[in-house]
């Protein structure tokens, strides 16, 4: 009997199967059509990249302080330069601009600390971060306290107001959704009634009506010597319209886990609320997760909204440049920087959120 | 089997806050009684208020004249007007916006949607760069960049640009002709109607005879034919009765044609654009939620590749997309609202922003504004309701 030990060594793959030719022949050059549309692509590319390259960066005008030194034909970045400070503080005093940093540096620290998933005591610096954060945060950017010097509401704009619009929108709007989302699953009528029209309210109107509803309404709700902040104005507004898409988000990860765990947990003998919140939410939460971030970044994008009430954000900060008459004539230099910041922010959200997805996407498979 | 001996000794009743049925009995009391009072709160706070700034409430305001102007009006409408009128005309404008908008978002979605799961790799990366750049950029931001650095920077009307000698783009819009339609053109669109009615019969009866002896027609392009064939047929026989109004430079601004306003245009193209970013993924995931086992079923049926799509993949997609889709075509009518930051006469700008600022009837008119959207939305989620409950999966 003929017995060869040998393996016989691989053999390459056969030629025009592999390398860069055959995948150009394979993903863009197969067939007639394909190759029409991939030259149509690069042509659509070609219009597109070239002038934008050109203007954005080989013609550009990157050093000066002032529009005189815009003189090549692209883009004046200058203009970006000059305003840079107030597009990332707003009106803040510049000689305050450090509370400011300090705030920054502690949030992209605590948001650094909850995403990357090697680091330890994840639960205490969710705490840390809820409790004890908003607190330093408001006592650095509002002053009054410590012989910092007071900086009312209205000098706060740029991307600081926006990064705190989203988050305390976010973070308010969290436990007001979970208690929406609870109550709308909820066996008692009534309950359930009130929740599932404070939601569908919120989610039917514009977020637009909402902040005219706050900046023009809530005073007059409100007895005449109350008065409150704009800024507190615009917040509650945003809290509550981002409570009811939180509370949706909630119940469709409540509705994922099998009923078959509050059951269980039922029969072990446990009240409502420690089934809720041992066994349901826990499980819950993790599936939610990458429908929070979804919600938190329209929330983002929403914060723009605030400028049509009177504050500025970054893009109520960058409208407001581009009317100053030393700088007129450049609002796409300013609209183009303006959209670069939120897309990166959205952008890595949403890579994150994806992320996640696939991380949490592993366990109940069936 | 015994029966298990009750445990509680008879006539002793647990205290009532170990029942549940009372518990929550009194749960939902006390719920009602703090919302009543935080109505009452504000009711009472609000007439204070009301009081000590001297305005009346109620809804006569309605029947005062306006006087003020609107720059895109649908019906007729002067400044002798009256508030209900600008009620109507910022309703219209804000539907005109919208259903337009939801036409253009849906035809670029599906496009670039497709597009994304294209098998040739720079078609499909070119769809994956539009959906990330546009969806990933506040839409408010959008609408500036159209408005204020595209169409408010185009040149005047002495140098609009000219495509043709009858569409001219400068900064204060887009100008098209005007048909104008002479006696004899009602028959047009009477014969569009009979021509659906009858595409509709015809649709029907091929049915039934599949059904009744397994033939069929080509039904869709024999309605296709009918529904535009028949009126192009008595359009020409009726020696086309309709006459273009060209529009005309006149002194500093054109006269005649149609005006399409650039605060219009630049609303449309954003809404539009980034809508469709979020369609497009929508109709992706759907394609993607079919199992391949679909298709290569079919496909082992011997199914032709069109019928595979039409009868096997297009039915199950429709199923995961229709519901997103119509959530997204309430956000695209929603977000019209950010007309009122560019100024677009819709609902927002010029009942809930001029009228508003005019009678300082805040409660009325912020009611009537959202009462509008909160309508369009019960709409909506009512017909997907009545969907989801047609297309839902009868399981055993």
């Amino acid at each position: 009997m003929i017995h060869n030990k040998e393996t016989i060594p691989q053999r390459p793959a056969p030629k025009g199967t592999i390398g860069p030719i055959a995948w150009l022949r394979g993903n863009l050059f197969n067939g007639p059509i394909n190759t029409v549309f991939t030259l149509l692509g690069l042509y659509v590319l070609y219009l597109l990249v070239v002038p934008t390259v050109q203007w954005a960066f080989i013609d550009a005008n990157w050093v000066g302080d002032s529009r005189e030194d815009c003189t090549r034909a692209g883009a004046c970045w200058v203009f970006v330069n000059a305003r840079f400070s107030q597009f990332m503080y707003g009106l803040y005093p510049s000689e305050e601009y450090w509370r400011a940093n300090i705030v920054f540096a502690m949030f992209a620290g605590i948001i650094a600390w909850m995403v990357v998933p090697r680091l330890p005591f994840k639960r205490w610096m969710a705490l840390f971060a809820l409790l004890i954060f908003p607190v330093i945060a408001y006592v650095l950017l509002h002053g009054g306290y410590f012989d910092l010097p007071r900086v009312s509401t209205h000098r706060w704009g740029g991307l600081m107001l926006t990064l705190l619009l989203a988050t305390v929108g976010m973070v308010g709007a969290l436990p007001i959704g979970i208690v929406l989302a609870l109550g709308r699953r909820s066996n008692m009528p009534i309950v359930k009634t009130f929740c599932v029209i404070f939601i569908e309210f919120w989610r039917g109107v514009p977020l637009i009506t909402i902040l005219f509803m706050a900046s023009v309404m809530l005073p007059l709700f409100l007895p005449s010597e109350l008065s409150v902040d704009r800024l507190v104005r615009a917040l509650i507004g945003l809290t509550l319209f981002q409570s009811a898409y939180m509370a949706e988000v909630i119940r469709g990860g409540l509705q994922a886990i099998p009923k078959g765990q509050d059951e269980a947990a039922a029969a072990l003998g446990m009240t409502y609320w420690k089934r809720m919140g041992l066994i349901v939410m826990p499980q819950a939460l993790k599936m939610m997760i990458p429908g929070i971030v979804n919600t938190f970044i329209s929330l983002f994008k929403d914060t723009t909204l605030v400028m049509i009430i009177g504050l500025f954000d970054l893009l109520g900060i960058v409208q407001a440049a581009l009317s100053d008459s030393r700088w007129l004539g450049f609002s796409i230099e300013g609209y183009v920087f303006a959209a670069f910041v939120f897309w990166i922010f959205c952008f890595s959200m949403s890579r994150y959120s994806q992320y996640l997805e696939r991380k949490l996407n592993t366990g109940h498979k069936h | 089997m015994s029966v298990r001996p009750n445990i509680r000794p008879a006539g002793h009743k647990p205290p009532f806050w170990r029942d549940r049925a009372k518990r929550a009995l009194i749960f939902q009391l006390i719920l009602v009684a703090v919302v009543a009072a935080f109505l009452i709160y504000i009711i009472g706070n609000t007439q204070a208020n009301l009081n000590a700034r001297g305005i009346t409430t109620g809804f006569g305001f309605l029947g005062n004249t306006a006087g003020f102007g609107i720059g895109q009006t649908l019906i007729e409408y002067s400044s002798q007007s009256t508030y209900g009128r600008t009620f109507v005309i910022g309703l219209l404008n804000t539907l005109l916006v919208g259903g337009l908008g939801v036409l253009a978002a849906s035809i670029i979605g599906f496009i670039v949607g497709i597009a994304r799961l294209s098998p040739n790799w720079l078609i499909a990366k070119l769809a994956n760069a539009y959906i990330e750049t546009f969806r990933n950029i506040p839409l408010l931001l959008q609408i500036f960049f159209w408005y204020f650095a595209v169409l408010r920077t185009l040149p005047s009307a002495r140098e609009s640009m000219a495509f043709g000698e009858a569409i001219f783009l400068n900064v204060r819009g887009l100008y098209l002709p005007q048909p104008l339609f002479e006696s004899g053109f009602g028959l047009i669109p009477a014969t569009f109607v009979v021509a659906i009615i009858a595409s509709i019969v015809l649709v029907i009866w091929n049915k039934r005879r599949h059904e009744a002896t397994g033939k069929r027609l080509p039904v869709f392009w024999m309605s296709l034919v009918i529904i535009f064939g028949l009126p192009l047929l008595i359009l020409v026989a009726t020696g086309v009765p309709v006459t273009w109004e060209m529009p005309v430079l006149r002194g500093f601004n054109f006269g005649g044609g149609i005006t399409i306003i650039p605060e219009f245009l630049a609303l449309w193209l954003a809404l539009s654009i980034y809508t469709a970013s979020f369609i497009a993924e929508i109709v992706r995931s759907g394609i993607q939620a079919i199992p391949h086992g679909q298709t290569e079923a079919a496909q082992a049926l011997s199914l032709p590749r069109k019928l595979v799509l039409r009868l096997v993949v297009i039915p199950q997609a429709l199923r995961v997309i229709i519901p997103p889709l119509t959530s997204q075509y309430l956000n695209l009518i929603k977000n019209s609202s950010l007309a009122t930051a560019i100024g677009y006469p819709d609902l927002v700008s010029v009942f809930a922003g001029t009228t508003l600022n005019q009678t300082g009837q805040a409660i009325e008119v912020i009611a009537m504004t959202m009462a509008v959207y909160l309508i369009i939305s019960l709409l909506v989620s009512m017909f997907m309701n009545w969907f989801n409950a047609r297309v839902a999966l009868v399981e055993r």
